[in-house]
């Protein structure tokens, strides 16, 4: 049995499903190996050659050297394992989250001190609040 | 006879840890958060649990992709904190309770909920949060620990209405075990909050609130609400709150006993990305 087809109708979101799991399978665990210290640095110091030790598509790679968290989950990444590549950054969650919806982190923050992203408008692909990704959301 | 006194539901904030941890709780925004676990930290000093049952999902953290169990009994004897990328957190290890634990292991697997046994494994946020919330700073922890790890991590996760049902037959399981123990029950997660995608930064206030509500008061009903209404409505992060009713399950209510009596219930917005919940309920 297939996911319920609404949870691919809710805008500015990828689902973690097991579709996406298996896409993403060695880009998610290149991010686990960065919980190691000398795997971190190692990384820094060379990325493109740590890359290519996994067995990542030149996509997810590209994606990975540009920090583009959006390309990253289209690709099959989950936030959970995409946030140790930004603990190796030095980034917090809340940048990480921010850097993924087109606001500066400071208007982020002061979205998030005022109450968060509203609902209304961010339910349906389709409907007209803040998070409807135009890429997606045809 | 073990009994369950009380269930506690609390968010599990890495960003909460981190600000106990670097000493910033009485800045202005995190001193908002704490104050909502004043009461609970002197509820628990007088409650003195032995054991808490805590519910929490790891956070691609001891589990990677290469192995994701839906529900995983920790029945091993001590756990230490992960260390997520940023070190270990400062707390004390966490002493399990192998023999409550393998107990309930074996009489709710053979009511056909299929567990996965850990016996070694580090505990991350999920669950060193919630218990820095509800102890404070502390040399060893005042009681013993039952982890029990849900994936929410990736779908299909466990429905509310399966989850539910577990914690009744975890509430079974206890109150079977022979030796007379004081036990809690904690479901951690939530409440409303997306970390991923242009939609980052959702809360629903409105919806987290009647959680709190349904929660309390038609836990059973509220068990049947499809993990859709809450990925669409509190967020794609906000499915942990599946766990919470875990913890409600087992509450004596659920098989005809009285209602839970609401001890303490606080809501606050924002930890990082996060809407804070916390609520405890004691059985009468």
């Amino acid at each position: 049995m297939s996911l319920d087809k609404e949870f691919k109708e809710i805008p500015g979101t990828i689902i973690f499903d097991a579709e996406q799991s298996r896409k993403g399978y060695w880009l998610n665990q290149f991010c686990m190996s960065l919980m190691k210290a000398e795997n971190r640095e190692r990384f820094k110091a060379n990325e493109r050659a740590y890359l290519d030790e996994w067995k990542m598509t030149e996509d997810q790679k590209q994606a990975v050297m540009a920090r583009d968290l959006n390309a990253m989950m289209a690709l099959g990444g989950n936030i959970y394992f995409l946030s140790k590549i930004g603990a190796t950054d030095g980034k917090s969650f809340q940048q990480m989250a921010g850097s993924m919806t087109g606001m500066s982190e400071e208007s982020y923050r002061d979205m998030m001190i005022n109450g968060g992203r509203s609902i209304e408008g961010n339910r349906k692909i389709g409907e007209h609040g803040d998070a409807q990704r135009p890429n997606k959301d045809k | 006879m073990a009994r369950i006194t009380a269930s506690v539901y609390s968010s599990h904030i890495p960003a909460v840890g981190a600000a106990f941890d670097l000493g910033k709780t009485h800045e202005p925004y995190w001193q908002k958060v704490f104050s909502g676990y004043d009461f609970s930290k002197q509820w628990e000093k007088e409650q003195k649990p032995d054991v808490i049952f805590l519910v929490y999902n790891d956070h691609a953290t001891a589990f990677s992709l290469s192995m994701i169990p839906t529900f995983a009994i920790m029945t091993g004897p001590e756990f230490m904190p992960a260390d997520e990328g940023y070190g270990r957190r400062p707390v004390p290890p966490v002493i399990g309770h192998p023999e409550l634990a393998s107990h309930i292991a074996s009489e709710v697997i053979q009511k056909d909920f299929d567990l996965t046994i850990v016996n070694e494994i580090d505990v991350d946020h999920g669950l060193t949060v919630p218990m820095t919330c509800m102890f404070g700073k502390v040399d060893a922890w005042p009681c013993k620990v039952i982890p029990f790890a849900v994936n929410v991590v990736q779908h299909p996760v466990p429905s509310g209405a399966r989850c539910f049902a577990l914690g009744q037959a975890i509430r079974a399981a206890i109150e079977s075990y022979p030796e007379d123990l004081n036990v809690q029950i904690w479901g951690t997660g939530g409440m409303s909050h997306q970390l991923q995608g242009p939609r980052a930064g959702l809360i629903n206030r409105e919806w987290d609130n009647e959680f709190l509500d349904r929660l309390i008061n038609d836990p059973a009903g509220l068990s049947k609400m499809p993990n859709i209404d809450y990925v669409r409505e509190a967020g794609s992060e906000g499915i942990e709150l599946v766990m919470w009713l875990i913890a409600r399950g087992a509450m004596a209510d659920t098989r005809g006993g009285p209602k839970p009596k609401v001890a303490h219930r606080f809501y606050h917005v924002p930890a990082s990305n996060t809407a804070v919940g916390h609520l405890i309920l004691e059985n009468a």
